[in-house]
């Protein structure tokens, strides 16, 4: 078992004959994932490999979708995958406009689809589908549910926890955007569900309140044990730090409040990376 | 972007929001003419992109000419909050009954932007949330219709407006909303919203506009390029399009992706180092890309050593190496590097000289005792 998808989830990438969409498209399909075609508008009937390229994503006949697309076409991509009843509808480009964000937020509401990112990595369910851009050689098959706003911090403690034998049921990478979809409640909850997660890594960084959120939640609805990271104990309060959620602003997002949050409700917080796969291995 | 208050009040005149404009000047030589059109006395309002200008000293009131030469001359040679004042905004003081605060908000949990208004304006926004939550009136606007008329209806209402103030107060939250609609605002205040003898007066502005959203608005990329918000070390990280953030150390770290970079920055602190900045050079980075990020870092004086901390995914490890040598920095280099081609950046760093690390914390140590 795993969260949103396994082997069997028929994906549509839009965006897929880009140079990004294409390289990573080859990857997902070598990885095994279920890749039943690309979206390209004025491509239809092309091919990609053994890929079919569609003009529509109602063609595809897909029960999900990957997103490459540019930036500015990201809403009206993203609105064509839900109103064809796709989930989750995973949008990797970074630089949404947190407008355009918003209505996919709430079209996808609406339509009770599940939407990550915008600005994510994607997800990966270690041996049945790659759905993202990450390394999948760092990943291994296991029971760990790891959630992050964060990329490449992700690979850097997946990669400590799989030296240490602790493979995981699906990775997601959440976004660095002030505005995503899936958030750290919804995110825990999918792992909370799912019989074959049997702890959680929810890694956070300043900006925002989601960790606090989500602290609240883990004491109300949480069974499972979760540890946790938080990036940007050192960061200044104004500055945007490379993500544009990664920004204190007042007194709200500093990395103080989230460390404190999570310790209150007993999630213990790692003071380095490396610590995680150490305060996973005392709670199981 | 931040826009400037005048530049903010510009688009509010456009759009019709009654608004206390007045004269730009950048030069005290100009105030004269400035103060034949408007009059005495006048208020003098530093433009600059930070909060608090007028507990700094940024925002004075002159009765005679002489006071305002006086001040305008001071305003104009003042920094706030290391911001160099370079424009003074010159206007006719407003007669003030009470001070109202409007604005939209992103709420991140929501995803929606909220609309805030209260009847205690003329002060931070959010000491009021703090201290009186109650007097703060909120709606979340639908992100797929935008805010609608009976929403600023019922706000100005709420407010305690009747009559011809209450259908003035609605067409200005209506129009507010209609701004951030069409300019992608993500961040829009009047505070204060003044009621004078004559009405209804915006006598500030703030208006933040979302970066991803500028390919739709040309207007902006024109004559708003001036912007104040960065040190000229981060203007030249921009223009090479990396993500850099100067901050108080002597460490310099150079990493990929943000999250690992900010991560670098903690572990370094960790230690018992200060890091001298954040710079994210992104995935996939060539030679050329890791030569400029070098290059940008040391723009900074009193750097002790550097910390290198790269988890290639699609970053290849031996470019990065070509990068280091070929820029060759004047201080130590702490090296830690994870991914594709990784033997042969070891194999490259190593004739040169260089030490690598296997670990993040390993690499950061170093840096910090090799930086002592």
């Amino acid at each position: 078992m795993a969260i949103l998808v396994n082997e069997k989830t028929k994906i549509v990438v839009q965006g897929a004959t880009g140079r990004q969409g294409q390289f990573h498209t080859r990857r997902m399909k070598a990885y095994g994932t279920n890749i039943v075609g690309g979206v390209t508008p004025g491509k239809g009937g092309a091919m990609l490999d053994d890929i079919p390229i569609f003009d529509t994503v109602e063609e595809a006949g897909a029960d999900a979708a990957i997103l490459f697309v540019p930036a500015r076409l990201m809403r009206s991509a993203a609105v064509e995958a839900i109103a064809n009843g796709l989930s989750p509808v995973v949008c990797i480009t970074e630089h949404v406009p947190i407008k355009d964000a918003m209505f996919i937020q709430e079209y996808a509401r609406q339509a009770g689809a599940d939407v990550v990112g915008p600005n994510t990595p994607g997800l990966i369910s270690p041996g049945k589908a790659l759905l993202g851009i990450l390394p999948p050689h760092i990943f291994a098959e296991g029971s760990i549910g790891l959630l992050s706003r964060s990329g490449t911090l992700t690979y850097e403690i997946i990669d400590e926890m799989t030296k240490n034998k602790l493979g995981q049921s699906t990775a997601i990478g959440i976004g660095g955007d002030p505005v995503i979809g899936m958030d750290f409640i919804s995110t825990l909850q999918r792992f909370e569900d799912d019989k074959d997660t049997k702890a959680m890594v929810m890694i956070g960084e300043i900006g925002g309140n989601a960790e606090e959120l989500a602290a609240e939640y883990i004491k109300e609805h949480i069974t499972k044990p979760v540890v946790s990271y938080i990036a940007g104990k050192t960061a200044p309060p104004g500055k945007r730090m490379g993500h544009a959620g990664a920004v204190i602003s007042g007194n709200t997002g500093t990395a103080e409040s989230k460390i404190h949050a999570l310790n209150a409700v007993g999630v213990p917080v790692a003071t380095m990376p490396h610590e995680v796969p150490q305060l996973l291995r005392d709670l199981l | 972007m931040k826009l400037l208050e005048y530049e903010a009040k510009d688009i509010f005149v456009e759009y019709g929001i009654p608004t206390s404009t007045g004269i730009v000047i950048d030069d005290v030589a100009n105030l004269k003419a400035a103060l034949y059109k408007l009059g005495l006395p006048v208020v003098l309002k530093a433009q600059v992109l930070v909060g608090g200008r007028g507990k700094a000293g940024g925002i004075k009131i002159a009765k005679t000419e002489e006071e305002a030469m006086h001040m305008a001359e001071q305003i104009l040679s003042m920094e706030i909050k290391g911001l160099p004042v370079k424009k003074l905004l010159v206007c006719t003081p407003s007669v003030i009954e009470k001070e109202l605060y409007v604005g939209f908000v992103v709420d991140r949990n929501k995803k929606k932007m909220t609309l805030l208004a209260s009847t205690e304006g003329g002060v931070d926004i959010e000491q009021v949330a703090e201290k009186t939550p109650e007097k703060i009136y909120k709606v979340t606007i639908d992100p797929i219709i935008g805010l609608q008329e009976h929403e600023a209806r019922n706000t100005a209402r709420k407010l305690g407006y009747t009559g011809e103030a209450l259908v003035s107060l609605t067409s200005i939250i209506d129009t507010l909303g209609r701004i951030m609609q069409d300019k992608d605002a993500e961040l829009i205040e009047i505070n204060p919203l003044a009621i004078t003898p004559e009405g209804f007066e915006a006598l500030d502005a703030k208006l933040i506009i979302d970066d991803n959203a500028m390919f739709r608005h040309p207007e902006f990329a024109k004559d708003m390029k001036e912007t104040q918000e960065f040190t000229p070390i981060e203007k030249a990280a921009k223009e090479a399009g990396l993500a850099y953030v100067e901050l108080d150390g002597d460490i310099g770290i150079i990493g990929c992706g943000a999250g690992l970079v900010m991560a670098s920055l903690d572990v370094v602190n960790h230690y018992g180092g200060a890091p001298a900045n954040f710079l994210d050079i992104g995935g996939g980075a060539t030679a050329e890309n890791m030569k400029k990020a070098l290059e940008i870092i040391t723009m900074k004086s009193g750097l002790k050593s550097i910390f290198v901390n790269i988890f290639g995914g699609i970053t290849k490890c031996d470019e990065v190496a070509k990068g280091i040598l070929e820029f060759n920095p004047p201080v130590p280099v702490y090296v830690r590097m994870m991914g594709t081609n990784e033997e042969e950046a070891k194999r490259i760093l190593n004739e040169a000289g260089y030490d690598l690390y296997g670990s993040m914390q390993e690499a950061a140590e170093a840096a910090v005792k090799g930086g002592k």
